[in-house]
């Protein structure tokens, strides 16, 4: 690479981005020396030793055994342990014993337990339980025809089905993990949120079942039209045509409904801020399906205009803006401590809502869009500094005083990912708009890496965070640790295998059509890391696997028998037979 | 403060500026576009056939790949002679009832651009071979092939368009493989893709973000030799192959080619410039050298390297001889 380049600020950017996480292996590295210091320590206090053993070996017998004796009657001196509390049997009046059992020995380091709510409204359990259920099918499905296409980048013949060929695919993957998985997700946790953070009951039971069947059955029929051919002409994320997209809508408006009803009805003064962001998205969401599929401004140049206003707020205001919702609930509530700043939450809400409504074209900068749109959308890009920094640090904040509580928790290394993601994935889409940046950038594979940083760096890390944190709160029942733990590793490390080799490669591609190299010498360079791509992309897929049985154990698995419960029942209803509770 | 207790107040500002922004951004804009744009008066309208290869097109979902727009940076000018401008868009309309406008302007560009396609390559032999299977012209392309748009017929008839591919591609099936009516569609809408003229008289956009010339090597007045090799592997590669022997029943061998090799340079630059379809055993070359607006120096670096390599061993030219004869075949042309 030239000076020119790396000199370029997009670039340098993203280089500080990425060298945040190598700073972190530094600091490993340093506190690893450290270690080796002490080891040399270690060895000076054994040659001190050595010369003790001498001294000792030069004293005479009976010296010698008296001193002994001395000091081992010295040391055997005991305590009878009953110096305090007497000789009396214990009694505990007030209730404040509780006896742990000791755990057996652990193959991972022992986190907390979810706190059981017991206040939950079963047939709400329900509910919010279907719709992680579903989110799961669709992730699974989704991630499956994604870890495919990226397999058909290395082995292009590998089928020749005209229902599988990657351009057919290519749009089932994106729209499935969008419709499907991301917003039930999402709406499963805002079902819950909602009425907890109001103090009252969910107005519409039966709305979030319609909104949770509609979405469904878009994604699907909308998944069998893509592979069929039937699309809307190739606007990316509006590749379902209209009356699928229809489906989706009214399944969100019902929703939104629901939500505002039980929000009217709250027993709070306030309306806490996840509610600012959740329901703002779900409006903005509608907005943007109507602005996107209404027909009148769209000839020529004009489907364009749309298309690129669409496509980010897709991302940026139904996706992140009801995902922070979901942070500012439950990160603070897993914490245990409140948000560190309200204020911010303010100040990140609106400004989210003037800059990012503003940054669609820059999809289509350098192209025939007019000059002043494009300039629009880039300035907009920059302005998003202020929300994602003052999210990023209110949420960092929020964690102060309480970081020895990541070691203990399993729903924390997720939000702390997500965050990261959230500066370092939201950033880098500042720098890309940059015309200097965008020129090497745009049309190459860095796109993708982008959106996978951010959709599954931010908006996947945080959604499994709400779901850890808040499944075992309905059920009772919790998944293995060594099973989450598989699950985040896998994840976190097959995104960095996924996105580093393609932005390096994709960088390298950018400058080799600016040197007018012939095209196919660009898809000769990029062989090994599309192969790069497919490894992490496998890691990203098997660590869904293990999410999926997460969420079985966490849902399906019976109840062991509660000795006490069970003593209880007997005694209360001798009758019925006693079945282990399921 | 009051506007945030109050969820009607609060939900409607946020909606508001919302709505308001969007307006701004997006709806007047494109309305503003959709009204004020109109196709250039040359423009060719797409033909029934066309326009039905353009819904294969979409469905096939080829927008997730291919682009078709020549951004106006430098780096863009491989793809059409001008940036692409709202004109070359204006009459696209919506679909039909179920699906919106297709401007297919894409955002991944991990084939090649297609806005002049039909400039660049619109011979039928090679894309019909291409859509089969890319890997038997590009062995290092990852396109997905199309199989499903071809047939196989024992005993294909007269109006049949035969494809010729290599045995070992249509994997021990008897016959004759045979272009269905979706594949003549799509090959029709992929050479009607060409960019429109600019009328006479409009300035014609610049390519932004040009590269500074180095003049460090041009003190003895001496053009730098253009590099041959690269212009062959963008333009000629993909019918004549790396290896230089083309690909039997569709494009012929340069190596050890008597074109290549005699001293006919008036023929070879002909063939180079204006196409050539003399051999019914082959495709039509197509006059790839006028289309691309090549000069003496691009010719002369193209015929250097063929000469020279997989074993041919011709006289080298240079660009003032190359020269002489283009200006000749110029005057015969407009003799004509």
């Amino acid at each position: 690479m030239n000076e020119s380049t790396m000199s370029n600020p997009g670039i340098i950017i993203t280089i500080i981005l990425l060298l945040l996480p190598i700073l972190l292996g530094i600091v490993i590295v340093i506190l690893k020396v450290m270690g080796t210091i002490r080891q040399a320590k270690d060895q000076q206090q054994l040659e001190d030793a050595d010369k003790l053993a001498e001294y000792l070996g030069n004293l005479s017998k009976e010296e010698f055994d008296k001193q002994i004796v001395k000091r081992k009657a010295a040391l055997d001196f005991q305590l009878s342990h009953q110096e305090l509390s007497g000789k009396m049997p214990p009694e505990d009046e007030k209730g404040l014993l509780h006896i742990n059992q000791p755990p057996g020995l652990p193959i991972v380091a022992a986190k907390k337990k979810a706190l059981a709510r017991p206040h939950i409204d079963p047939k709400l359990s329900k509910l919010i339980i279907w719709y992680f259920l579903s989110a799961t099918a669709w992730l699974l499905f989704g991630t499956t025809i994604g870890e495919y296409l990226g397999i058909k980048f290395v082995a292009p013949d590998a089928d020749h089905i005209s229902w599988l060929s990657f351009g057919r695919l290519r749009p089932v993957h994106t729209n499935s993990v969008f419709w499907g998985w991301a917003s039930l997700g999402m709406l499963g946790l805002g079902y819950y949120i909602i009425p907890r953070v109001s103090n009252t009951k969910l107005a519409n039971l039966n709305y979030g079942w319609y909104t949770l069947g509609l979405i469904n059955f878009a994604v699907l029929i909308g998944s069998i039209c893509l592979m069929a051919g039937i699309n809307n002409g190739g606007g990316e994320y509006r590749e379902y045509i209209w009356p699928v997209m229809l489906m989706f809508a009214i399944g969100i408006v019902l929703t939104l409904i629901n939500f505002i009803q039980t929000i009217a009805r709250r027993t709070t003064k306030e309306i806490y801020i996840s509610n600012w962001y959740i329901v703002a998205s779900i409006i903005f969401a509608i907005v943007i399906t109507i602005v996107a599929y209404v027909p009148n401004w769209q000839n020529g140049l004009g489907e364009t205009i749309i298309q690129g206003y669409y496509m980010h707020q897709g991302v940026g205001m139904w996706f992140m803006l009801f995902t922070l919702g979901i942070v500012y609930y439950i990160l603070p509530q897993q914490l245990n401590k409140p948000i560190y700043s309200y204020s911010l939450g303010i100040l990140a809400f609106w400004t989210q809502i003037l800059f990012y409504t503003l940054i669609g074209t820059h999809h289509f900068v350098f192209s025939s869009i007019p000059w002043w749109l494009q300039t629009v959308a880039i300035v907009g890009s920059a302005g998003m500094v202020i929300p994602v920094i003052a999210g990023t640090t209110n949420f960092i904040l929020t964690f102060k005083g309480a970081w020895y509580k990541i070691s203990d928790s399993y729903t924390l290394p997720f939000f702390l990912v997500g965050i990261l993601f959230y500066f370092t994935g939201s950033l880098q889409g500042t720098a890309e708009a940059f015309r200097s940046a965008n020129l090497i950038w745009h049309f190459t594979d860095f796109t993708v890496a982008h959106s996978h940083l951010t959709m599954y760096g931010i908006i996947c890390f945080f959604l499994w965070a709400g779901i850890y944190a808040i499944l075992p709160r309905l059920t009772g029942k919790e998944a293995p640790q060594i099973t989450v733990g598989a699950h985040f590793w896998l994840a976190l490390i097959g995104l960095l295998f996924y996105t580093i080799p393609l932005m390096y490669g994709s960088t390298l591609k950018g400058l080799l059509w600016m040197d007018n190299k012939p095209f196919i010498e660009g898809v000769v360079l990029m062989a090994p890391y599309w192969l790069w791509r497919a490894i992490g992309g496998s890691l990203m897929w098997l660590s869904h696997l293990f999410f999926a049985y997460n969420i079985y154990q966490m849902v399906a698995t019976r109840k062991e028998v509660d000795i006490q419960e069970t003593a209880i029942r007997k005694l209360t209803d001798p009758v019925t037979p006693i079945q282990p509770i399921t | 403060m009051e506007l945030f207790d109050n969820h009607k107040k609060l939900f409607t500002t946020a909606t508001l500026l919302f709505l308001l922004l969007t307006l701004f951004v997006a709806i007047l804009p494109a309305i503003n576009n959709q009204q004020r744009n109109r196709p250039l008066p040359n423009a060719k309208m797409l033909t029934e056939a066309e326009m039905k290869g353009k819904a294969i097109y979409i469905s096939n979902g080829c927008v997730a790949c291919h682009t078709q727009q020549v951004r106006n940076v430098d780096m863009d000018k491989i793809w059409g002679s001008r940036p692409s401008i709202a004109a070359d868009y204006a009459a696209i309309h919506r679909t039909d009832l179920w699906r919106n406008t297709a401007t297919l302007m894409g955002t991944e560009r991990t084939g090649p651009d297609l806005t002049d396609i039909g400039t660049r390559q619109p011979g039928k032999e090679w894309n019909l071979v291409h859509l089969y299977n890319p890997r038997i012209v590009v062995k290092e392309s990852i396109m997905p092939a199309y199989p499903w748009l071809f047939t196989i017929k024992s005993a294909p008839s007269d109006s049949d368009v035969v494809v010729n591919v290599p045995a070992a591609y249509l994997k021990s099936k008897e016959g004759k493989l045979v272009a269905t009516k979706e594949a003549l569609y799509l090959l029709a809408y992929l050479q009607s893709l060409k960019q429109t003229k600019l009328p006479e008289g409009n300035p014609i956009p610049e390519f932004l973000y040009k590269k500074a010339i180095k003049q460090a090597d041009n003190n003895q007045g001496q053009q730098p030799e253009l590099d041959g090799k690269a212009l062959y592997t963008a333009s000629c590669q993909s019918c004549h192959q790396e290896n230089g022997e083309g690909l039997p029943g569709a494009f012929p061998a340069l190596k050890g080619s008597p074109v290549v090799m005699s001293n006919n340079l008036e023929l070879y630059v002909d063939i180079i410039m204006n196409g050539y379809d003399a051999r019914p055993e082959f495709g039509i070359m197509s006059p790839i050298g006028t289309n691309l607006e090549w000069t003496e120096k691009e010719v002369a670096a193209i015929i250097n390297y063929e000469r020279t390599s997989w074993g041919n061993d011709g006289k080298k030219v240079t660009p003032d001889e190359i020269k002489k004869i283009m200006d000749l075949l110029k005057l015969k042309t407009t003799a004509q």
